[in-house]
C-alpha cells in the first residue's frame, strides 16, 4: 500500500487484533474514522485513535485517503453563480427595501 | 436584533455556497436559481428574529433546505429510494488498490482521485437519495458541524451522523461505478 508497515499494524486494517488498555485496534480505528476525521470524538477517544495511527501503517494509509477524498469531494463540487443571479437577487432585496409593511 | 439594512453586507457572501447546495437538491439550474432567490427573500424579512453574532450562514442553510423541502421536492413529486443499501467501510480506498506500486510520497489511491472530474463528484452526490445527499453535500462540501446539520435539518444528532456515514460510503460506491465505466477503477470485483 505505500506505507511501511510496523508490527502493530501488521494484518493491515480492519485486521481486528487485541489491543491493551489504553489503545485500540484497526477495527475500532477505521470503525471510528469519520468521527475522528469530522473532530467529533471526546478527547480521550482522540487520542486513542491518534495513538494506534502513529503506529499503524496500514490504517494511516486508509486515514490519509478518507481525509484526501474528502478534500477532493469539497473542492470538485464548486459551481460558478450566475452574474444574472446575483443581480436578480440584488434587485429583488431592493424592491422588497422599497415595499411598505414588511 | 439584526436591521434589514446590513443584511446585503453580510448575506450576499454566501451566495456562491447556497447556490452549489441548491444545484445538488434540484438538479436542475432554473430550480436552483429560484429557490436561492427565494431563501434571500425569506431570510431578509424574518432577519429581524436573526441574532446577531449567531451563525449566519447556518441560518442561511436552514432556510435554503426547509424552502427546498417544502417546495421544490413536493412540486417534483418525484419518486425516490429512501435508503441507501449498506457499503463496508473503506469502500473506494479498497477498489483503487493494488494496481500500481506506490513510490513515496502520496500513495497510487490518492493519486488515483485526481482522475474523478468534477462531473463525477457531482453526479455521485446527486445520485444520493435526498435525505443522504444533504447530510454529506451539508458535512462534507460546506463543512458543518453534526450539531449544526442537526439544528438546518431538524433532526436529531444521531439521525444525522448515521445519514452522513452512510451517505458517504453510498457516495464511494457511486464514484466507483462511475469510475468503472470510466476505466478508473478495475472492471471486476477482484479488488475486494
Amino acid at each position: 500500500m505505500g506505507h511501511s508497515t510496523v508490527p502493530e499494524g501488521e494484518g493491515s486494517t480492519g485486521g481486528g487484533q487485541e489491543a491493551p488498555a489504553g489503545f485500540v485496534g484497526c477495527d475500532e480505528t477505521i470503525g471510528r474514522l469519520y468521527f475522528y476525521l469530522d473532530g467529533e470524538l471526546t478527547e480521550e477517544r482522540r487520542v486513542e485513535i491518534q495513538r494506534h495511527l502513529d503506529l499503524c501503517g496500514p490504517c494511516v494509509g486508509a486515514y490519509g485517503f478518507e481525509a484526501e477524498l474528502r478534500r477532493v469531494v469539497a473542492s470538485r463540487c464548486k459551481d460558478h453563480v450566475p452574474d444574472a443571479l446575483i443581480a436578480r437577487v440584488a434587485e429583488a432585496l431592493k424592491a422588497e427595501q422599497g415595499s411598505p409593511g414588511r | 436584533m439584526a436591521d434589514q439594512a446590513v443584511f446585503s453586507d453580510l448575506a450576499m457572501e454566501y451566495m456562491p455556497a447556497l447556490y452549489t447546495a441548491a444545484l445538488r437538491m434540484t438538479r436542475n439550474p432554473a430550480d436552483a436559481e429560484d429557490l436561492v432567490q427565494e431563501t434571500y427573500l425569506k431570510a431578509y424579512r424574518a432577519f429581524a428574529t436573526f441574532e446577531l453574532g449567531t451563525n449566519l450562514k447556518a441560518w442561511l442553510y436552514r432556510i435554503l433546505t426547509n424552502t427546498y423541502i417544502n417546495n421544490y421536492r413536493a412540486k417534483k413529486r418525484r419518486p425516490e429510494i429512501a435508503d441507501v443499501e449498506d457499503v463496508e467501510d473503506l469502500y473506494l480506498y479498497r477498489h483503487l488498490a493494488g494496481d500500481q506500486s506506490a513510490g513515496l510520497g502520496r500513495s497510487a489511491e490518492d493519486e488515483a482521485l485526481d482522475h474523478f472530474t468534477d462531473t463525477d463528484v457531482k453526479a455521485a452526490i446527486e445520485a444520493l437519495p435526498e435525505a443522504f445527499r444533504i447530510a454529506v453535500l451539508l458535512a462534507d462540501v460546506e463543512g458543518f458541524s453534526y450539531k449544526e446539520i442537526a439544528d438546518i435539518t431538524d433532526v436529531p444528532i444521531g439521525t444525522v451522523m448515521s445519514r452522513i456515514h452512510r451517505g458517504r460510503k453510498a457516495l464511494q460506491k457511486a464514484l466507483v461505478d462511475r469510475g468503472r465505466t470510466r476505466g478508473l477503477v478495475g472492471a471486476t470485483d477482484e479488488a475486494r
